[in-house]
């Protein structure tokens, strides 16, 4: 990239940049002709009807009920189309692939951290496998930050106190800008870094690199214990607690009647605010784990929950 | 006058910010100021111009003059509480000078919680107080304007011979005491978390950041068009004069700023597409920020109709609302990239919604406040502005502001967020061209300023009706009595009685 960078040069590198520089194009394509087509009215009337000019001006029209309705009902078709174009790609971006690699990327004044599936973490920088469905899941250590990736076309709060999550496909090799878009402070405008799209290969390499470690589920397995979660959650446990095998995508039923899909968010709070969400048939007596877990904590803990098969043996 | 001159100030003061911040943003590095004074005047440009500018900007300075006079009546229904309005906004001044005093506060207008509660080490209390007094003197001032719109019309001026100025103020006069208190409630919110740690936007003490986001766009959504709904009826007062022809549509003219004040308040969450809303909510909004277009368009389709077969002279006035009518377009054309929920996630909180605001509210409200203060300012202040000159500021700010802003279109597109000192070098060329462009539109607003203010007292002297308009306001004397007019006038026609033959 040069000092004269043009406006076609930003790199596409996802599946969603893709999708959505098609949608830009058209809308873009539609509005500039209309807009192009205003003014030229406006200055074929304005040079026409100066005054002074010979044109013919008798009796001008001051309304027309057919008129109005037409240009009051012309946009509205247009932009329902526009709505549901960009809906269904806006769909795209929170549908996540069955096979997607989950990566938890934590956003603090001011760094992002992320964390892989095989515990390699890394700081303001992101490698990712082109060709593999990707989901981010985002939270944040203080204020919210925003994780935007301008060649993927992709932006996302990261909020504390919750998760958010994006989905997308890297496709094209490259070393691409990352940024934090959300307002976060001092030195926001230097929240950011670079997200690697390598070649799978590559990246099964480079994933193996760094210093090796447990896995994160392995991780959350040792905290599980630690904590002490193990001894009232494990199936020999005295105590009264829901089993936890299989507990992820599984569906909840609530004691208060609800029903909830067990998903990221949903462990994120039964493990910092037990009480929100308590489950059908057992007593709210799981005290709150707030403060003395960190987020990278959290995302290891989750990471072993969604390892545990259904009707398998706790831990590994 | 006393709005005008309070207003004035503070426009040149929130324009200073912005030039420093366009001085700032010539090259990639950060090197005339530091981060921490880039946010701060970044935050001070916004409350500035949104609250002590934008807002009070054409209802206070021209509705409080020109209601009155537009509806046939003596004065402002409570003039008193037209004068306690104006004591207010100097006292939410004084508070925000404070702030400038005090140190300056980083947290953006837009207070987002958990920083600006939690985080943030700038005088926010200040801002906050600031922003708050200043809400109640919109409150009295809409409550005011409603109240004279009801009450005081004179005999045979019904709903539809209103000019279109009226209706637009009257309907941001409604969204003015509708919304303006939920901002009150919030900024309170956040003044108490801030210094009780109560705990509502906190999400460590159950809280929830994303409430504040909800409740601050519900009004400060709706604040856009407190806005630009009474520059819509200064271009609808000015294009028919100098068109010489009646306004096209003058009754969907009027539906339609009846549509965008209240659809207005319906479409909040198009701020918050990549907030962690929920989806579907998302793409309500998205579809009704579409429909809420839907009236912007019909009224530019009725202006541009409104110059067919009509008799046209280029004066500055008329030059101002062609300009906003096409800066309008752009702005408003622009805002269906951003109501495509797809798109808006690419766009958002780069610098194409910078643009895109500002050509809603530079290329919009403040070129129709211009356009605006030349049209009236005959009767205003009873003399002439010099037209060559008034011309020839009109061109400067329009080359000016686009010379600023359609750059930064390009910026969005191509990734630069917003609210960064520094940024990548291949940006550089856009934003010189864009700090460029701020400098002739900082020259463009200081020639009003100063040939305006030398007219003040030696512009030939103005007679009653120099346009030969219409409006009520012009068959009274330039400048209006105490008491506006002689005998209360009566009406017997709707308003927009120009014949281009003549």
């Amino acid at each position: 990239m040069n000092a004269t960078t043009p406006l076609w040069a930003l790199p596409a590198a996802s599946d969603t940049a893709s999708r959505v520089d098609a949608l830009f194009l058209v809308v873009l394509a539609v509005t500039g002709a209309v807009t192009l087509a205003i003014f030229a009215v406006m200055a074929v009337f304005a040079i026409r009807y100066r005054r002074g000019s010979p044109a013919q001006r008798a009796s001008p029209p001051t309304q027309s009920r057919v008129v109005e309705l037409t240009w009051t009902f012309t946009p509205l078709a247009v932009f329902l189309c526009f709505f549901a174009w960009a809906a269904l790609v806006y769909g795209s971006f929170y549908r996540a692939d069955p096979a997607a690699m989950t990566i938890y990327v934590v956003g603090k004044q001011w760094m992002w951290k992320a964390q892989h599936a095989n515990g390699r973490r890394e700081i303001d920088e992101l490698h990712l496998p082109a060709g593999q469905p990707v989901r981010l899941v985002l939270s944040s250590e203080d204020v919210i930050h925003s994780f935007f990736v301008p060649a993927f076309r992709i932006k996302q709060d990261a909020v504390p106190g919750r998760y958010t999550a994006i989905s997308f496909t890297p496709t094209r090799p490259g070393v691409y800008r990352l940024h934090c878009a959300e307002y976060c402070g001092t030195d926001h405008a230097n929240m950011g870094g670079r997200v690697y799209v390598m070649q799978p290969a590559a990246f099964a390499q480079w994933l193996e690199q760094g210093p090796s470690g447990a896995s994160l589920a392995a991780q959350g397995f040792e905290l599980f214990r630690r904590l002490g979660c193990s001894g009232c959650h494990d199936a020999r446990s005295s105590v009264h607690a829901p089993e936890l095998d299989g507990v992820y995508g599984r569906t909840v039923h609530l004691a208060d009647g609800r029903t909830i899909v067990a998903d990221e968010p949903y462990l994120r709070d039964s493990i910092l605010l037990p009480k929100k969400d308590v489950v059908a048939g057992f007593e709210p007596i799981m005290p709150s784990f707030q403060g003395q877990v960190s987020e990278a904590d959290l995302s290891a803990l989750i990471s072993f929950l969604k390892s545990l098969q259904p009707g398998g043996p706790s831990g590994k | 006058m006393l709005y005008a001159a309070a207003i004035t100030t503070f426009f040149f003061v929130g324009g200073a910010a912005a030039t420093l911040i366009r001085l700032e943003l010539a090259t990639p590095a950060s090197d005339l100021v530091s981060a921490e004074t880039y946010n701060k005047l970044f935050t001070i440009h916004g409350v500035i111009m949104v609250w002590f500018f934008l807002i009070p900007s054409i209802p206070a300075v021209l509705g409080n003059f020109l209601v009155p006079l537009m509806v046939g009546a003596k004065d402002m229904a409570f003039p008193r509480l037209n004068l306690a309005s104006w004591y207010l906004y100097v006292l939410g001044g004084i508070f925000t000078v404070a702030t400038l005093l005090a140190g300056g506060v980083d947290t953006g207008w837009t207070f987002y919680t958990p920083y600006s509660t939690m985080f943030s080490n700038g005088a926010v209390l200040l801002a906050v107080c600031g922003v708050f007094v200043v809400g109640f003197s919109s409150i009295l001032t809409g409550l005011n304007i409603i109240v004279t719109v009801h009450r005081l019309r004179a005999p045979g001026l019904t709903w539809f011979r209103l000019p279109l100025f009226v209706w637009a103020n009257y309907a941001t006069s409604l969204i003015l005491l509708l919304a303006t208190p939920v901002l009150a409630m919030t900024l309170v919110l956040v003044a108490l978390e801030r210094f009780f740690y109560v705990g509502v936007f906190d999400p460590s003490r159950g809280g929830d950041p994303l409430l504040f986001q909800h409740l601050f766009w519900f009004y400060s959504h709706p604040a856009v068009y407190i806005m630009v709904l009474p520059a819509m009826g200064v271009a609808s007062e000015i294009i028919p004069c100098f068109a010489r022809r009646p306004v096209f549509g003058y009754r969907f003219m009027a539906y339609a700023i009846l549509a965008i004040a209240s659809i207005g308040f319906l479409v909040w969450g198009h701020h918050m597409f990549v907030s962690g809303q929920s989806l579907y909510a998302g793409l309500v909004f998205s579809l009704l920020s579409f429909l809420v277009a839907i009236p912007s368009a019909i009224k530019v389709f009725n202006w541009t109709a409104t110059l067919y077969k009509g008799s046209i002279t280029f004066s500055a006035p008329m030059l101002y609302a062609l300009g906003f009518v096409g800066l309008f377009t752009i702005g408003g054309m622009t805002g269906l990239f951003l109501a495509s929920i797809a798109l808006d996630v690419h766009l958002t909180d780069t610098y194409f919604v910078i643009a895109h605001f500002h050509y809603i509210m530079v290329g919009g409200s403040v070129m129709c406040y211009l356009g605006g203060i030349h049209f009236w300012w005959p009767k205003i202040s009873g003399r002439m502005y010099p037209e060559g000159w008034g011309r020839a500021g009109a061109l400067l700010i329009f080359f000016g502001f686009n010379l600023t802003f359609f750059p930064q279109y390009l910026l969005g597109w191509l990734g630069m967020p917003r609210r960064y000192h520094e940024y990548p070098p291949e940006l550089q060329l856009l934003n010189v061209f864009s700090s460029a462009g701020a400098v002739v539109l900082a020259l463009g607003y200081l020639l009003p300023l100063g040939y305006l203010g030398w007219s003040l007292f030696f512009g030939r002297k103005a007679p009653d009706n120099p346009w030969g308009a219409t409006g009520l306001e012009w068959q009274t004397a330039s400048p209006p009595p105490k008491h506006n007019f002689r005998d209360i006038p009566e009406v017997h026609a709707g308003p927009y009685g120009y014949d281009p033959a003549r």
